[in-house]
């Protein structure tokens, strides 16, 4: 009685404020706290919210593909992806092979660049400074090898409606294939650096444990998912483009703590490597853009498309009404249910901790406020 | 025990010590400064400061100059006094310690016969100024980092005596003159490796330095406890970190690595200072080197570290130094 | 109890390889490169702000003024007037603004066009001190660039 008693005296509350080191984005955590402990945190969004879907009913289908990139700015390809496969589903458009397998080679170095940075970002909310160098370094190689066929380093618009915009040649393969030795090499360091080093096993292990019941009560999906050990991947369990026709494995954590979605992340890169091998091997020859009508006329009814991005599940829902102007569309980004289970989960944890488990979700706030 | 005399001749050395120490300290940390950002930067594969001077040698002298122009802000409701006075109560316990250290046969500035005790008392006034700070600044982020600087502090105090008890149980003597001049034929860390460690290991958590800097948190708390200060109060504190540092790499390499003992050179009373700050300089590249390597440890488990590992291990050893001693 | 020294047995090895890469990397070459100092070559392929591409032989531009760029565009950041000079069956072109501020570097108007009259530039190291600044009049940039 007499620790609840001080406990209810020393209540106070911290903003875990929009501009923080540590929310990536411009996050507000309302942290009620009592000494070190935070008894509930409530997240507010709303601080960048661009009304992009609002954009996407004001204007013929084809202009909104610049915004699909600045929703998620970190892993943009995925996004195009998603947005396109849509209306070539909605309107019946044919894409290419060789296109298909130039949009999944793109799209997994996209994914691999994505999970660089977050390792940065995730360890350097813990407090350590340089592996957020290297991988920034390695990602350097990303950029430079995507800017040389998309012409953009970040927001890239560079798939359209059946298929890509520019065709691939023998540099970027030649560079990819030198990427991937190099990346196979630097794994090691960051095995070292890293994974073993037992200051951020104590920070990780047994921290943040997202049981798998919790996690499908609250929709999280990707490699938070996969950390509690349900192996559910869109491009197993649903798949599109020609994923299919590779071999790959999904990587499934047991328990849901912080270091198992972290090793989930990391085993994740090794296996977007072995999918651009395969798909490098492969590539068919051919045109990379398929017929498209002039105007596309969205018939009326609604369609539904979801892809895996970095961060999870993300899924387009068109409602057209026979024009070329969507009448609605529906973003569901993968972030936003992440984050919702954060009230639950954090109930008496310390607030290191809260900091360990934001980072290993790794949520970009600009998609969460679309 | 015959009192000091405070002659004039023994007064002026004293006087002429005492400059010579301050000018040290500042110069001490624009250099410190400097190694700190030029390591880290090539341990990040990038070049650190370069567009000042030759390789940005006079970065530090600039920034210097920069944050003694800056304005003084005071925030709105904080307690004045204690706000303005807590960068000087950093800066001053950490003069002291260094008017004991010998950094040479002949160069040492008093030799107290309790030297090392002085050391540690000094060592322990040094974390009044982190709280003031904290208490002072009225911001609930620089309280939350005031109160962990003091748990810590407090906890590790107790491994850097009891490794220091090791050496004293060998040498008989708290005098630190009289210690390195026991080191003559073999130096102690190869008698006592495990007091060596875990005195550098509780060193760099007294001195709130990475992986132990919990109270600047930066991706936590923003700056901690110094949060609110601008301008001198900031470069204060911080001139105040690197002197800590350089007294906890001294009076490692004091008590361990033989103090100014080296191979032999020309004027050796005096020139003895160059083997001194060859190792004290390797051990604070080697602090520096761990702040960049590991991430931050949280707070509980510093001080589980604190208690469970570091305090029976110096225990044992001191156990088992006196029983070797005594046989 | 057997646990209590294996965790420091592995703990101290994994702080020590951690040292050991840092060390390594301590020496190892820069890989940053000191910007207004030094600067790299892009690709070619580089999207900076559109010109109007010169077409060598007749030494003038290609753009027949349909306005096709202006209508596709997603930001509406093109304006495209033609003129009817005397003497002559179709306008030419005589006013070509860009606005930069508004553009997303998708890429429409030079697909569009079907005259291929538009290409990217290369110009990454843009600033200035107001917005007018990047209201580009790429017209006049091609008379500049005329020989």
């Amino acid at each position: 009685m007499l620790e609840s008693d001080f406990q209810e005296r020393n209540r106070f509350f911290l903003n875990m404020g929009p501009q923080h080191p540590s929310t990536h984005g411009v996050l507000l955590i309302v942290l009620e706290m009592s000494g070190e402990y935070v008894l509930d945190p409530q997240p507010v969004l709303g601080f960048i919210h661009r009304m992009h879907e609002k954009m996407a009913e004001s204007r013929p289908c084809q202009s909104f593909m610049p915004n699909t990139a600045r929703m998620d700015y970190v892993c943009a390809l995925p996004y195009n992806h998603g947005y396109v496969s849509l209306i070539e589903r909605k309107a019946g458009i044919e894409v290419p092979r060789r296109a298909e397998y130039i949009r999944v080679i793109t799209s997994e170095l996209n994914r691999i660049a994505s999970h660089l940075l977050w390792l940065g970002a995730y360890l350097l909310d813990l407090g350590a400074f340089t592996p957020i160098l290297y991988g920034f370094d390695d990602r350097e190689h990303i950029l430079d090898i995507l800017e040389d066929i998309t012409g953009s380093r970040l927001t890239y618009c560079y798939y359209r409606f059946g298929g890509v915009s520019r065709d691939i040649d023998d540099k970027f393969v030649d560079a990819t294939r030198a990427f991937i030795k190099r990346l196979r090499k630097r794994f090691v360091i960051y095995e070292k650096l890293v994974t073993k080093n037992i200051i951020f096993i104590k920070r990780a292990e047994n921290i943040g444990i997202v049981s798998p019941d919790m996690a499908i009560r609250y929709g999280i999906t990707g490699p938070n998912l996969r950390g509690s050990g349900i192996a559910y991947d869109v491009r197993k369990n649903e798949p599109y483009s020609v994923y299919p026709e590779f071999d790959f494995e999904i990587p499934v954590g047991e328990q849901g703590d912080c270091l198992d979605r972290y090793m989930v992340r990391v085993r994740e890169m090794e296996q977007s490597l072995r999918i651009i091998e395969q798909a490098l091997d492969r590539l068919p020859e051919g045109p990379v853009r398929g017929k498209v009508p002039k105007n596309i006329k969205l018939s009326p009814g609604d369609c539904n498309f979801a892809v895996e991005a970095a961060r999870g599940e993300l899924s387009y829902y068109l409602v057209g009404d026979g024009t070329g102007v969507p009448y609605r569309l529906k973003i569901r980004v993968p972030s936003y249910s992440n984050l919702s289970c954060l009230p639950e989960l954090g109930r008496g944890i310390l607030l290191p901790d809260l900091v360990s488990i934001l980072g290993s979700f790794d949520l970009v706030i600009p998609e969460m406020d679309r | 025990m015959e009192t000091i005399s405070m002659l004039p001749p023994e007064l002026i050395r004293m006087v002429i010590a005492v400059i010579i120490i301050i000018s040290f300290l500042f110069i001490n940390a624009i250099m410190m400064g400097y190694l700190e950002r030029k390591i880290a930067g090539h341990v990040q594969r990038r070049p650190g400061p370069m567009e000042v001077g030759f390789h940005g040698i006079l970065q530090l002298i600039v920034d210097g100059v920069k944050l003694l122009a800056k304005e003084l802000l005071i925030p709105f409701n904080v307690d004045r006094t204690l706000f303005r006075v807590a960068p000087l109560l950093s800066f001053t316990p950490v003069i002291l310690p260094l008017l004991v250290i010998p950094f040479s046969e002949k160069l040492q500035a008093r030799d107290l016969n309790l030297g090392l005790i002085f050391i540690v008392s000094m060592g322990s006034v040094n974390v009044m100024s982190l709280l003031v700070a904290g208490w002072g600044s009225n911001n609930k982020y620089s309280m939350f980092g005031a109160m962990r600087a003091v748990a810590q502090s407090i906890a590790y105090e107790i491994p850097i005596l009891l490794s220091m008890l090791a050496v004293v149980l060998m040498c008989n003597t708290f005098s630190l003159k009289e210690i390195v001049g026991a080191q003559e034929k073999i130096w102690f860390v190869c008698l006592q490796p495990v007091a060596f460690l875990i005195y550098v290991i509780a060193g760099l958590a007294e001195t709130n330095r990475a992986p132990f800097d919990l109270p600047e948190a930066e991706s936590e708390l923003t700056a901690g406890f110094h949060t609110e200060y601008s301008g001198m109060g900031f470069s204060l504190f911080f001139i105040g970190e690197y002197t800590n540092m350089f007294i906890v790499a001294s009076v490692a390499t004091v008590l361990f690595l033989g103090g100014w003992h080296g191979p032999h050179l020309p004027y050796g009373e005096y020139l003895g200072i160059v083997w001194f700050f060859l190792k004290v300089y390797f051990l604070l590249f080697l602090m520096i080197m761990v702040r960049w390597t590991y991430p931050r440890v949280r707070f509980d488990q510093l001080l589980n570290f604190a208690w469970k590992y570091l305090v029976p291990f110096s225990l044992v050893n001191i156990l088992i130094t006196a029983v070797l001693i005594k046989l | 109890m057997k646990q209590y020294f294996s965790e420091i047995y592995t703990g101290g090895k994994s702080l020590v390889e951690g040292l050991g890469v840092t060390l390594t990397a301590l020496f190892q070459p820069l890989v940053t490169v000191q910007y207004p100092r030094e600067e790299i070559d892009i690709t070619p392929n580089y999207r900076g702000h559109i010109d109007l591409v010169l077409d060598p032989e007749k030494n003038t531009f290609l753009c027949i003024s349909c306005g096709m760029c202006e209508k596709s565009c997603p930001s509406d950041c093109i304006k495209v007037q033609g003129k009817k000079m005397e003497g002559e069956k179709k306008k030419t072109l005589a006013l070509f603004e860009l606005d930069f501020t508004k553009c997303s570097l998708c890429g429409t108007c030079v697909e569009v066009c079907p005259k291929d009259a538009l290409e990217f530039s290369q110009e990454y190291n843009l600033a200035a001190f107001s917005r007018e600044a990047f209201h580009f009049d790429i017209l006049k940039r091609l008379e500049e660039r005329r020989t």
